[in-house]
């Protein structure tokens, strides 16, 4: 039993009225330092990972070790979570979460320098790094990632072009027009909802910023009605709403495959899936494995335009934070900048580097090519977003919301576009008054 | 004065009236009294940390704000209960219950009839009580895998028809109907075994001169089943239909796994699994789940008392 059980007899038995156990009260706030010298650095590390993939086929251990040809008394364990969130939310009510982990979305951002070491300032570390305020706290740093992720549709170029179009679509009308040629002149399914995994649903969240390429989108949502007429979750929903109804989808939503559509987009027998720049290199795979062009693997972003330009939103990936319990922050601090800056690990998996300084993923030619321009949105209002999300139970980084709106568009569930995204919007903004006040 | 003499007067009487036998040694009345606690001790462990401690602190965490994992957490009183019961949308999943309700008709029907057939001499009987009680060995996660390629479009079922000329065109987990209708076959499927195991216990231990004396009387299966065989099953028919009542209730793993609670399979565990993990409301689903209980408890209590557990009395 350890205290909080106990605080929380306390509190059942209406002894408490408020309490707070500061787990580890003395270490609260404690900052991780870069070593100054790789050589005297010592101890063993665990490093707590989403990476199933990478630690089973030895990736990581090569990772680490490279690390050790620097870092010679470091040694780095591993440890992959298939059901990361869930598990690591559990172990956080220990003290032994790993020396490094991934941030889960489940922690408060006022909650950071409790679970946390700080990397550093917003300051000093924005020089050379990207997205630092998405883990800022009070002007400190506590997580960093190791790649950048852009949202966008991974398509099949070939298929694409068997349809006849061969530019992106520039609206979203050109867009469901694009997929109608597509159904009508080749026997690919157009577009793949991959509805039954639900999380890739949920990545039509990160519409948000593209289609009026406005940094400040976050900030929108937090203070206003994301669902306005015009507004970018509206405009993303719309589109995907339209897909659906129109029927450009696989037949049976409900039992969709996600492993499975991997190789069936490679092969052309889904055009197209809105995913993040992190799928082409697990398409590509798929490619390969399935013995077709990996080439074909093409990415466009979303179909909307302002001023005559794309645009694009750039943000980070799970961000990694240093356990503050750890006996062995020095170590800790060296992997995790030595990850981020020398390991490479954002190019091989074709994403965009966490420094500033870094060239853009290969992938990404076509993107310079017509111009698309990247923007970081800013998330200094990340958090209230996140409270009033999940204090309001609309959800939108859950798939239960764009499940129903899929169920909406092909009849499965009785009612309109227009009346489901109103009451998101009214449930969000009453949320936000309640929570205000 | 007066009421420390009563007291002395009434710690006497015993002695004075009862013969006190000569007490046995101190030390081997501690260890009787201590054996069967000593026994007790490895299995009330685990039933405490197991069962009790997370039901207090379940309890506990229900009148907090609590979030799941960070360290704050506030004494909120009853809100949760206020907000639980004030949200009438909570309670509509109650419905999809109603699926998994008649599904388990279904499946006492079911394992009542092969109990019956299979309890009398068949042949291949132990091939076929083995056919019927294999699906609820089978982990529910894998059953859910499984029944999801079975569902798919083109997948088992629809091969298995397409076998028989039946070309089906149906998305069998499309739409609420036919995805409850889906998943609460998928339950009678994994839980029929269990049902039929405890009706052929039952009917077993029914004496075997019970049947021979009634087909000399001229009874036929029907009337041995009217008569003997239901009559004698009526404390484990009660059971089942409690356990399957409360298990219709609280459906959980089968529709997680297979939709996730999309297009209206969503079951009130579900609900409660989103609040506490999805929107982080541990305190609000602690809540939730404290009140399911109670409802369980409540709704086991009312069938006790329709239906009093009788002696059986057969012969």
């Amino acid at each position: 039993m350890n205290r909080r059980h106990i605080l929380a007899l306390a509190v059942g038995s209406a002894v408490l009225a408020a309490g707070c156990t500061g787990t580890g009260g003395t270490s609260k706030g404690a900052d991780a330092k870069a070593p100054d010298d790789p050589a005297k650095v010592t101890g063993t590390i665990k490093v707590l990972t989403v990476r199933t993939d990478l630690v089973q086929d030895g990736t990581m251990d090569k990772y680490a070790a490279e690390f050790n040809k620097i870092y010679p008394k470091v040694k780095v364990k591993f440890e992959a979570l298939t059901n990361y969130e869930a598990e690591v939310k559990i172990r956080m009510n220990t003290e032994n979460y790993g020396d490094v982990l991934m941030i889960p979305g489940v922690i408060k951002k006022s909650d950071y320098p409790k679970f946390f070491a700080s990397l550093g300032t917003v300051a000093e570390r924005s020089k050379k790094y990207r997205f630092t305020d998405y883990t800022a706290v009070d002007g400190k740093v506590y997580g960093q990632t190791a790649d950048g992720v852009m949202p966008g549709f991974v398509y099949n170029k070939r298929v694409w072009q068997e349809a006849g179009v061969t530019d992106w679509p520039t609206t979203p009308d050109e867009f469901v027009t694009a997929l109608k040629a597509i159904k009508s002149k080749t026997d690919a399914t157009p577009y793949y909802t991959n509805f039954a995994a639900g999380w890739t649903l949920t990545s039509w969240t990160f519409v948000n910023g593209t289609v009026h390429c406005d940094p400040q989108a976050t900030t929108k949502i937090a203070e206003g009605n994301p669902w306005a007429e015009g507004s970018d979750l509206r405009v993303g929903d719309t589109l995907l709403y339209d897909i659906v109804h129109e029927g450009l989808v696989e037949k049976d939503p409900t039992t969709s495959n996600w492993e499975a559509s991997k190789g069936q987009l490679a092969k052309g027998q889904i055009a197209t899936q809105w995913l993040g720049t992190w799928a082409i290199i697990q398409f590509q795979d798929a490619a390969k494995k399935a013995g077709v062009n990996p080439d074909d693997i093409g990415f466009m972003p979303f179909p909307a335009q302002t001023d005559g330009k794309f645009c694009a939103t750039v943000g980070p990936d799970y961000n990694q934070g240093i356990n503050v319990h750890s006996e062995h922050k020095e170590a800790a601090r060296a992997w995790l900048d030595w990850f981020t800056d020398k390991s490479g690990y954002a190019d091989d998996n074709l994403a965009i580097s966490p420094l500033k300084d870094a060239p853009m993923p290969t992938v990404l030619k076509p993107y310079e090519e017509q111009g698309v321009k990247l923007i970081e949105l800013d998330d200094s209002k990340g958090a209230e977003v996140k409270a009033i999300d999940t204090e309001s139970e609309v959800g939108i980084n859950t798939p239960d919301y764009r499940q129903e709106l899929v169920d909406l568009a092909r009849g499965a569930k009785k009612g309109t576009l227009d009346d489901y995204l109103k009451s998101l919007g009214q449930k969000w903004t009453e949320t936000q008054k309640n929570m205000g006040s | 004065m007066t009421d420390t003499t009563a007291r002395v007067s009434v710690t006497k009487e015993p002695a004075r009236d009862t013969p006190v036998p000569a007490p046995a040694p101190r030390r081997a009345r501690v260890w009787r009294r201590l054996t069967p606690w000593i026994f007790l001790i490895a299995p009330l462990a685990l039933l405490i940390t197991f069962t009790y401690a997370p039901i207090v602190n379940m309890i506990a965490y229900s009148f907090t704000d609590w979030d799941g994992v960070s360290p704050e957490l506030h004494y909120t009183g009853l809100e949760n209960y206020t907000e639980l019961f004030t949200r009438s949308e909570l309670f509509e999943v109650f419905f999809v219950s109603g699926y998994y309700l008649v599904a388990s008709a279904i499946q006492i029907v079911a394992a009542l009839y092969f109990a019956t057939v299979l309890s009398f001499n068949v042949r291949f009987r132990n091939f076929f009580k083995g056919v019927l009680f294999f699906p609820y060995l089978i982990n529910g996660v894998a059953i859910g895998f499984v029944f999801l390629y079975f569902f798919q479009d083109g997948g088992t079922l629809d091969s298995v028809l397409a076998l028989f000329g039946y070309h089906s065109d149906h998305a069998w987990l499309g739409t609420p109907f036919s995805a409850n209708s889906s998943l609460a076959a998928v339950s009678i499927w994994r839980y029929l075994g269990l049902n039929f195991v405890l009706f052929l216990g039952a009917i077993q231990s029914i004496p075997g001169e019970l049947y021979e004396a009634s087909e000399l009387d001229g009874a036929n299966r029907w009337h041995q089943f009217r008569h003997i065989i239901a009559p004698g099953i009526k404390p484990v028919l009660t059971l089942t239909v409690i356990l399957s009542v409360s298990g219709s209730l609280s459906a959980f793993e089968i529709p997680y796994i297979m939709t996730g609670g999309a297009t209206g399979t969503e079951t009130f565990v579900i609900q409660t699994v989103k609040l506490a993990f999805q929107f982080n409301k541990t305190g609000l689903a602690s809540a939730a789940a404290l009140v399911l209980l109670l409802i369980i408890l409540l709704v086991t209590w009312l069938q006790r008392r329709l239906v009093p557990d009788d002696k059986v009395d057969l012969v």
